[in-house]
């Protein structure tokens, strides 16, 4: 069943989906909005790196996505910039060398737009595999270490004090989400993982009363995003990545709409 | 520094510097089972700070820290800034980094009133709701070592003396050291054991008449209550000059704490 490149990429797609919903909220309650742009910029870097030095390039992206992990970390902990000025300066500065680097090869090209959307009609039976065996590795890991992460995105200092050692559950997040856009780069694009983390995770929030639900949700509207988005790019003929980024946000919009808006205008109206 | 086998914490001449300048130095304590010590002390005389070096929050820069191993801890801070993003209810809050049974969440939350909002969101709750919150929490966790960061901001007066109550029962029946950090100081002295008055360093510490008596703490509430911040005062042992210098009273030695 998986000789249909069709359905390969809904595989392919659902498992990156639900492996980003529950880090998404992490990354919406931590207000790291950003961290994942910021991530998916200093792959381009990384991508540069591996070029250079003849390594695998997913290797190098992972790599330098914990490197900049790291020092977001450290540049946090000294405190004396905020952490959306520190994610953009990150940001920048490693797609600006990771461009410079590429400029001095002069004998590779990279194609950027793939870069940015990946291919996700494109997948493999061997990306499928590390989909899947990296999801649940992921999923795995995030359950082991949930308690501590979410008290550590509560409040650092009480889970501090209470001994629920927050320095390791925020480091196993780290690789975790390095591993997340290292693996995910490829297939299906920087847009399509930093738009698969946030807006499910948006979506998820309005509907939720405790975070595991708001976790779970998440995961759900991604899989609903991107199963809606490839039957339209199939449909329509649109392309694959961006259908199923169209398709996430209409499933955030759409929830923006239900009761509470009409409760709010009877009420203004009857003053 | 000599420590009984009961002791939980004890800092031995700690300090904490922050670019060439030290929040708090040479700083001594320590809390045993048991025991209920406050830290009083104007603002930004290094209370929270403290508490924190306690913790293990922080570390030192200079002097030792010694904690029990495995010390269980509760903890409620001064400040807990929610994102308002996170979908979170009382009793998700309340098994924040413990577990426990439906029955033992019940308990903890009647034991604060705070039963009827087991199930509201905590984003909505009031001050003083919040802080039975953060009470309940930490009372779930049977601590042995109980940490409270002003826990009555936010409290109306009737509720405040019932909380420093409640603190008390908690620590007769769990036996657990407390640590409370307050200038709340008519409320507090009738409960604690040990007062330490800090400002930087440690001004003075002892049981709270022998505090209160000390020209140390005098001086420095003294020139608190000029500034209208502190309204704990003896009842006329000593009066304020307008030039922040105290005049002790004739019959100084003579008032009691109720």
């Amino acid at each position: 069943m998986f000789d249909d490149f069709f359905v390969r990429a809904l595989v392919g797609g659902i498992g990156v989906a639900l492996v980003a919903g529950p880090l998404g909220c992490f990354i919406i309650w931590r207000r790291l909005a950003y961290f994942g742009d910021t991530l998916s910029h200093s792959a381009l870097l990384g991508v540069a790196l591996g070029l250079l030095f003849e390594l695998n390039v997913t290797l190098t992206v992972f790599a330098l996505s914990i490197v900049v992990s790291l020092l977001l970390m450290l540049l946090q902990r000294r405190a004396s910039l905020s952490s959306d000025a520190i994610l953009g300066l990150l940001a920048h500065s490693t797609l600006a060398v990771g461009l410079v680097v590429l400029a001095f090869m002069t004998w590779v090209r990279v194609d950027l737009m793939g870069f940015l959307f990946g291919d996700i009609l494109a997948i493999t039976h061997l990306d499928l595999a590390i989909i899947w065996g990296g999801g649940v590795a992921v999923l795995g890991l995030l359950f082991v270490v949930w308690r501590a992460l979410f008290a550590a995105t509560v409040s650092y200092e009480l889970a501090t004090a209470e001994g629920a050692q927050p320095d390791r559950a925020n480091i196993i997040f780290m690789i975790v989400m390095a591993g997340l856009i290292a693996v995910s780069m490829k297939i299906v694009g920087v847009l399509l993982i930093t738009a698969l983390l946030i807006i499910p995770a948006a979506t998820a929030r309005r509907f939720a009363v405790s975070p595991e639900q708001m976790a779970g949700f998440a995961a759900l509207v991604g899989v609903v995003a991107v199963v809606l988005g490839l039957m339209g790019s199939m449909e329509w003929d649109t392309p694959a990545g961006p259908s199923i980024v169209v398709a996430a946000l209409v499933c955030f919009l759409l929830s923006l709409l239900p009761i509470p808006s009409l409760v709010l205008r009877k009420n203004s109206n009857s003053h | 520094m000599l420590k009984e086998d009961n002791t939980l914490i004890s800092l031995d001449n700690a300090g904490i510097n922050r670019s060439n300048h030290w929040l708090v130095r040479g700083v001594s304590m320590s809390v045993s089972a048991g025991e209920i010590v406050t830290l009083i002390g104007p603002n930004g005389s290094g209370k929270s700070t403290t508490a924190k070096i306690a913790l293990g929050v922080l570390d030192t820069d200079e002097g030792l820290v010694y904690r029990k191993p495995k010390l269980r801890v509760s903890y409620v801070p001064q400040k807990l800034d929610l994102n308002w993003t996170l979908p979170l209810t009382v009793t998700r809050f309340l098994v924040l980094t413990n577990r426990a049974s439906k029955t033992e969440i019940e308990s903890a939350l009647s034991a604060t009133d705070t039963l009827h909002l087991a199930k509201a969101q905590m984003r909505n709750l009031s001050g003083g709701e919040f802080q039975r919150v953060l009470l309940a929490r930490a009372i779930l966790r049977k601590p042995e070592l109980l940490v409270l960061d002003e826990p009555v901001q936010g409290v109306d007066f009737n509720g405040e003396i019932e909380l420093y109550k409640l603190i008390e029962d908690i620590r007769n029946k769990l036996n657990c050291g407390v640590l409370l950090i307050s200038h709340d100081l008519h409320v507090v002295m009738a409960t604690t054991d040990q007062v330490i008055c800090l400002n930087g360093h440690v001004c003075c510490s002892g049981t709270p008449a022998s505090v209160a008596s000390s020209d140390e703490f005098r001086s420095l509430f003294g020139k608190q209550a000029t500034q209208g911040l502190a309204f704990y005062k003896h009842h006329h042992d000593h009066e304020h000059l307008p030039d922040g210098r105290i005049l002790p009273a004739t019959e100084a030695e003579e008032h009691t704490h109720v």
